[in-house]
């Protein structure tokens, strides 16, 4: 009976497995670099490390010596036409785990040919290894694999200078190569590169650390995707929800479930629906496990809204404090992944967070040259180019820029008619010339270049009636201290659908109770009873304020900039 | 309208990781919804095996406090053991879910069966073919497996939306890129996709999960003395339906099933794992693949590959 080793009991492992986080990288490199022969090393190494149970695999009993310049790349490459050429066609995934962490690779091709798989792999990623033979330096494939991981914003990035034994372990040709890359790398942004000088065939700085390589002080290689931070923390960032599906299993149930894409909510908290602006609190947040007190992402739950509000997917919970981007009109570095060119003014489907739109393109802004870094003018996108595209959809597109959310600024363009998918978008901060490419939507009479949501936005609130009953002298006050915090507010008579449907407050002070109906459909009415509100006529105003925000008429907005989307 | 607590609130709540059972989770319950949402009439293709389970759960959770909103789809070879039927009838009763059988009428009426006609062909007829047809019959336009990305070398190159046509092949040159957790599900009539939303889980995460979650599996997956064959160095479970080669005895084994199938075609492994923990114990002694005890993949190097270019699940 196989024993669990080094004196780990089965539970103390299953405690130590329970709690290990994820970790996703890509590789990449020209062919014959060594990516499949690193792979597999890292498959069998930690493999065995895993299997005996240990928990730092620095000791590993497969040295050098005791597995020699075995062919790992054999462990790796999968398919029958790869076996017959001897190459690496597409993208692969594989796993290992250490005693801290799951892996999961994408395994990308190196031919120029293949960056769809290299962007397909890099999508994901927390980690890209780019790898260079020693022998040969840095090469233009090198550069566009660093371009292509940082257009895909992989927040770490290793450079693996591998086959160091055949430069006979030369820190001075590491050290070349370092200095002439790292300036390349710094000008994409990529600021804290790690440098790794390593053997795949041999092994060495991968798990266990190289006898020939002593000027080397820094990390091995599985040292340092065992500690960098997984992802960008996005528990941090606003919160979005895009809504995959209503679950409605019973007339007093309807969730609105789907993954969250960034930030954290809370039950209680205020959340705002887009694109219809509607505002209302989290009753509960809904798993098979148990209701939670709060979500963060990457999790899936179910979010029951306090009030009846109508959302369908395609729409997107998020918070009221910071609302994404509201528009048609869209600027995005896209890789093309089809045959078939792109060109001005053809039409595609857009796959953005759980909607489904046709857009249209408009204008193709540039090429990247992916190996000098530099755009230049093009009529057409063609298979593996990178470029900048403008596209109109025909639905609102609720986003941010891809950099600051992978989640809510990236996109796929479907082929309407041959349903493949034909490129992957990033969509970049809009500019202030966003709003004047957006008044194309004025000759769509059916879509308004304003939309409710910036309305509410700028307003501060959603449209409500607010019924002061009997205190005409509260409600004067209270329309001062609202028009004081930038509302668009009125004191009337009667309640005004004109000035409603402008987006306004409308506060009303009847004598008796129920003296209209102020049931507008989509409009919230809130009814303050004086009798409960505090004696000083200040404080009565502070109660009232509190219990608008409280039922989601005033949004806790922090700033708000005229054409930036929202 | 600027309100401090929020921010406040905002940096406390930073900070924070999922572990990697709770993140495959969340991103398998992700896909599982895009299919109800996307797809006219998905279909859940149940295998009973452990894999099966877990997918089982991951959409119990996907469509809480609702039931599963498609069906549950179990090709019948007439060759399984008769505790995995027990076992898919109890349990998807037990959980509400709508089980539907499928299987080929016209190879079982033909008498069907490994011995006659090979392992290959065998398996194409009853689990490839039924599959297919049963499929197509059902004017399914998705059907979520279990199948991960770890079992065997070409699966690593699956997308977790697998592209299949109108005759249910697979073309692995010809793959939709799959990029962040945006799907293309887009089709033709008659076209479907194969969604695998355990794709980035290893068999241990599956019983970690299992484990974790105390998800109910067939009993074959724990240790018992069982009446076996020893052929070579395989254990197959003797049970009606397997037939004993010349020379052959039934002998009295401790073993336990690593993967079920049909009972003339998988082997059993000798094992005292009689609990969750001791299967994961076990497990992570092992070096051999999964799949080896599975006697169809020895037929012909890369011969999963082959199998799923004709439709096999
Ligand atoms: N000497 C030496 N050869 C290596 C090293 N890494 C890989 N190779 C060899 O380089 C060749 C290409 O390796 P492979 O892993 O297939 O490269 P890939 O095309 O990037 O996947 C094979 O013959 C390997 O054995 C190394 O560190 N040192
Ligand atoms: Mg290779």
């Amino acid at each position: 009976m196989p024993a669990v080793e080094a004196g780990f009991t089965i539970e103390e492992f299953l405690k130590r497995a329970e709690e290990r986080d994820l970790l996703r990288f890509s590789t990449a490199g020209s062919v014959d670099d060594g990516k499949s022969t690193l792979i597999g090393r890292l498959l069998y190494e930690t493999k065995g490390a895993f299997e005996d149970q240990i928990a730092s695999i620095k000791n590993s009993k497969y040295s050098r010596a005791a597995s020699g310049p075995f062919d790992f790349a054999l462990l790796t490459d999968g398919l029958k036409a790869e076996r017959e050429q001897g190459i690496t066609i597409d993208v692969a995934y594989r796993f290992f785990q250490t005693a801290t962490r799951k892996f999961i690779i994408a395994d990308t091709p190196g031919h120029e040919q293949y960056t769809r798989n290299m962007a397909t792999g890099a999508s994901t990623a927390d980690l890209a290894i780019i790898l260079i033979d020693a022998r040969l330096g840095v090469l233009p494939q090198s550069r566009r694999h660093a371009t292509i991981s940082a257009l895909l914003g992989i927040p770490h990035i290793v450079v693996a200078v591998n086959k160091m034994d055949l430069r006979e372990w030369s820190e001075e040709a590491f050290r070349a190569i370092e200095a002439e890359f790292r300036p390349f790398l710094a000008s994409l942004g990529i600021t804290a590169p790690h440098f790794i000088p390593i053997s795949a065939l041999y092994g060495d700085n991968i798990v266990t650390r190289g006898e020939q390589s002593g000027w080397y002080t820094g990390k091995t290689l599985l040292e340092t995707l065992e500690s960098v931070p997984v992802g960008r923390d996005r528990t941090a960032d606003p919160f979005r929800l895009p809504v995959q599906i209503v679950l409605r299993p019973n007339q007093d149930f309807r969730g609105f479930a789907g993954q969250i894409a960034s930030g954290t909510i809370r039950r209680g908290d205020p959340v705002m629906v887009l694109p219809s602006g509607r505002t209302s609190r989290v009753k509960s947040i809904v798993t098979y496990d148990g209701n939670l007190d709060e979500a963060f992402a990457p999790m899936s739950v179910t979010i029951e809204l306090e009030d009846h509000v109508d959302v369908s997917r395609g729409e997107m919970l998020v918070g009221a404090a910071a609302p994404p981007h509201v528009a048609r009109t869209v600027e995005a570095r896209l890789v093309w992944m089809d045959e078939e060119p792109l060109e001005e003014g053809k039409e595609y489907l857009i796959k953005h967070t759980t909607q489904m739109a046709r857009a249209r393109v408009v204008r193709i802004a540039g090429r990247l040259d992916v190996v000098a870094g530099r755009e230049s003018a093009a009529v057409s996108l063609r298979l593996n180019d990178i470029g900048t595209v403008v596209l109109e959809a025909n639905r609102p597109l609720l986003f941010d820029a891809y950099r600051r959310n992978r989640s809510t600024g990236s996109f796929v363009l479907i082929d309407p008619i041959r349903n493949g998918t034909s490129g992957a978008g990033m969509i970049e901060e809009p500019r202030q010339t966003a709003r004047q490419r957006d008044r194309t939507a004025l000759r769509d009479h059916h879509v308004s270049p304003v939309t409710q949501a910036e309305r509410f936005v700028r307003n501060g609130h959603v449209p409500a009636t607010v019924v002061v009953q009997g205190k005409p002298d509260l409600a004067m006050r209270l329309e001062r201290a609202l028009f004081e915090l930038g509302a668009l507010v009125f004191v009337r008579a009667e309640p005004s659908g004109d000035l409603l449907a402008a987006g306004a407050l409308v506060i009303l002070c009847p004598r008796q109770a129920g003296a209209f109906c102020v049931d507008v459909p989509g409009v919230k009415s809130v009814e303050i009873d004086p009798a409960v509100l505090p004696a000083d006529p200040d404080e009565a105003v502070e109660a009232m304020i509190a219990r608008l925000e409280h039922d989601g008429v005033l949004l806790k907005h922090v700033s708000f900039e005229p054409g930036e989307g929202i | 309208m600027v309100v401090g607590a929020e921010s406040e609130n905002l940096l406390s709540r930073a900070g924070r990781t999922l572990t990697h059972m709770k993140a495959l989770e969340a991103e398998s319950i992700h896909i599982i919804r895009e299919v109800a949402a996307e797809f006219e009439k998905p279909v859940l293709l149940y295998s009973i095996g452990k894999d099966s389970s877990v997918l089982l759960r991951l959409a119990q959770k996907a469509f809480f406090p609702g039931k599963i909103p498609f069906p549950l789809l179990h090709i019948d070879t007439t060759y399984e053991y008769p505790e995995m039927i027990q076992f898919r009838d109890e349990y998807s009763a037990r959980i509400g879910a709508d089980l539907r059988v499928g299987l080929n009428d016209a190879a079982v009426a033909a008498g069907a069966n490994p011995y006659a006609l090979g392992t290959q062909k065998c398996c194409g007829l009853l689990r490839t073919r039924a599959l297919v047809e049963t499929l197509a019959k059902g004017g399914y336009d998705a059907a979520l497996g279990g199948a991960r990305r770890d079992e065997e070398k070409s699966r690593a190159k699956e997308r977790v939306y697998s592209f299949r046509d109108a005759q249910g092949q697979w073309d692995p040159k010809n793959q939709r890129p799959e990029l962040w957790n945006l799907f293309n599900g887009r089709i033709d009539k008659g076209e479907s996709i194969r969604v695998f939303p355990l794709s980035n889980w290893t068999e241990l995460d599956v019983w970690l999960y299992i484990h974790l979650d105390q998800i109910p599996i067939v009993p074959l997956y724990f240790a018992k003395e069982r009446p076996v064959v020893l052929r070579g160095e395989t254990v197959i479970p003797y049970v009606d339906g397997v037939k004993l080669l010349p020379g052959e005895a039934p002998v009295m084994v401790k073993c336990r099933m690593r993967s079920l199938g049909c009972t003339p075609c998988s082997g059993a492994i000798r094992s005292e794992a009689d609990t969750l923990p001791g299967i994961i114990e076990e497990l992570i002694a092992f070096r051999r693949s999964e799949r080896e005890n599975r006697v169809i993949d020895h037929d012909e190097e890369g011969s999963m590959e082959t199998k799923k270019r004709e439709g096999y699940f």
